[in-house]
């Protein structure tokens, strides 16, 4: 065999395994949709999203308990994770001397490796029993009592919280660090401290990192299942405290799949179909806002 | 007539007569490697600098000593003193940042922030405390004057500096300088990554600043060397070989090694 038909043929293999990764995402997103549109078009779309009840067995299917859940367990864990997490990568990009992060890294790494149940659990034993504390203990007189038993938005949070954090810690850390030496050496050399040249150079010159991180935290975040059932109740009720009981888009999709039959199904397979195009639309937001910082610099 | 006393006035110079900066017994390591062994220099004020050797051989590492831009580098060790205006920098207590502020440095390639021209040089006196815009806009006007750029920039102040040519960026780069009103300024081959004409505004504007500033200029250009500077020091290999006012370095100098370098016949 000469060597033109040898190039051609590692070329060939090489296309195809590119092509497995766009093949799965295209069936995938086709099965979903092919499951669970039927059933938005026959509830209606806007009865779907932003209807307020869920009753399967009786034909309700309002996800919007449920998309107002995902958001602000999302939006609280990233209110949490992100200062943390941004902070957590100017010190090992800015600060550390080599033996912290020798110890730091490889625990943001475990961090990313310990599965999600395991999350969970730490939440349902740690995480719920202080929240619940602090509930009955400061709050009973402000509180439901449905929402004095740990499960709740805030202790799905910290739990979200803690998870995201390798994914913003690491990009975020990348992007600091991929800032060219000569801002902060014009800085320095102008008489600026380190914190003022880490807040107004190197912060603003990886911006688009830092936010491509926070994005792709937050796409971790919304994606998260098991972790979250396990800590926020799972109560289908709109949420008015962050210490109401919720339950997600995800953990509705893996708590009813099990018993669900027919229509509910269908209902299940259309809440997969929010996800997806939520998932999507932030993809398309981070790597926008990632171009953007590639063609600035 | 005038022309001597000048020259009697820069041999005065050299015995420390009047200097601005006093380097005494300076050696500088990074781990073992010794970069700069035992360098001794009296720096005057309101003259040109020059230091000129082969790459390597410990100029810009002199250079960056003077405002103590190798504390950024962990290895680095350093013994001896640098007495600016009576004051050892060296010392552990010294401020860096009140340092930095008086001995200011311009780099090899031009880095001015990616903000607006503006922004560029408002940063110095904005970190150092200056809020009032109109204190601001007169700095900022008065600094590009200065650096001779103004014209050039005054309607684009709110473009993005990295949209400027090299020869303007680096001169905004000294405009960003000159906002915080340093006393030395320190220019580490300011004019390499120029093109010739760029390079010419940068050495007139030198002339000018000179009047104002004391400046030091690491340059591996000797006739650059030779037009703009008063004193010259040439170095080699961590030593510093000769250190005299620059007509004697490149017309009669007095160590074999300084007359095979300026001749071209190594470096």
């Amino acid at each position: 065999m000469n060597y033109k038909t040898k190039e051609k043929i590692y070329e060939k293999i090489l296309l195809t395994s590119a092509f497995v990764s766009v093949i799965t995402i295209i069936l995938i997103g086709g099965f979903v949709f092919k499951e669970g549109a039927p059933l938005i078009a026959k509830v209606g779309l806007v009865k779907f999203l932003f209807g307020t009840q869920w009753f399967p067995t009786s034909g309700e299917y309002g996800i919007f308990p449920m998309i107002l859940g995902t958001f602000a367990v999302t939006l609280v864990a990233l209110a949490m994770g992100v200062p943390l997490g941004v902070s957590t990568a100017i010190f090992l990009a800015e600060f550390a001397p080599p033996k912290v992060t020798r110890v730091v890294r490889p625990a943001v790494e475990l961090l990313a490796g310990i599965p999600s149940v395991v999350y969970g659990l730490f939440g349902m034993v740690i995480v719920n029993d202080i929240i619940m504390y602090v509930e009955r203990t400061y709050l009973a007189g402000i509180l439901k009592p449905e929402y004095q038993r740990g499960y709740s938005i805030l202790s799905a949070s910290i739990i979200l919280a803690i998870m995201i954090l390798p994914t913003v810690i690491n990009i975020s850390e990348d992007a600091i660090r991929s800032v060219p030496n000569e801002y902060k050496e014009a800085s320095l050399a102008l008489g600026a401290t380190e914190w003022q040249t880490i807040y107004k150079v190197l912060l603003p010159a990886a911006s688009s990192g830092i936010v491509a991180a926070v994005v792709l935290g937050m796409g971790r975040a919304i994606g998260e299942t098991m972790a979250v059932i396990m800590v926020a109740g799972n109560t289908v009720a709109v949420p008015d405290s962050i210490f109401a009981p919720v339950r997600t888009l995800t953990g509705n999709i893996a708590i009813e799949m099990g018993y669900a039959s027919g229509d509910h199904v269908r209902a299940l397979f259309a809440t997969g179909i929010v996800l997806f195009v939520i998932i999507m639309v932030l993809n398309s937001v981070a790597t926008f806002i990632a171009k953007k910082g590639v063609s600035r610099s | 007539m005038a022309d001597f006393l000048l020259y009697f006035k820069k041999i005065g110079g050299l015995i420390g007569m009047s200097s601005k900066i006093k380097v005494n017994n300076l050696y500088l390591y990074y781990g073992d490697f010794c970069a700069l062994n035992n360098v001794n220099m009296d720096i005057q004020p309101n003259q040109v600098t020059a230091l000129i050797g082969p790459s390597g051989c410990g100029k810009s590492t002199f250079l960056r000593t003077l405002n103590r831009m190798n504390d950024l580098i962990d290895i680095c060790k350093i013994v001896g003193e640098v007495i600016i205006d009576g004051e050892n920098i060296l010392d552990p207590e010294m401020d860096v940042v009140q340092l930095r502020k008086r001995v200011c440095m311009v780099f090899q390639r031009p880095n001015p922030f990616p903000m607006t021209v503006y922004d560029n040089v408002a940063y110095g006196p904005r970190i150092h405390g200056m809020k009032e815009k109109s204190k601001l806009d007169e700095i900022v006007e008065k600094s590009l004057k200065a650096s001779a750029l103004w014209g050039e920039v005054k309607d684009r102040l709110k473009k993005p500096a990295l949209g400027l040519s090299g020869g303007q960026q680096q001169r905004l780069c000294i405009a960003r300088l000159l906002a915080i009103e340093p006393e030395v300024l320190l220019m580490d081959e300011p004019t390499s990554a120029l093109d010739p004409i760029s390079t010419l505004k940068i050495e007139e504007l030198m002339e000018e600043l000179k009047q104002k500033y004391t400046i030091i200029i690491v340059t591996h250009n000797m006739q650059q060397a030779a037009r703009v500077s008063d004193y010259t020091g040439f170095f080699l290999t961590g030593d510093m070989v000769e250190f005299d006012v620059t007509e004697n370095i490149f017309t009669k100098p007095c160590d074999k090694r300084t007359e095979d370098y300026i001749t071209g016949r190594f470096g």
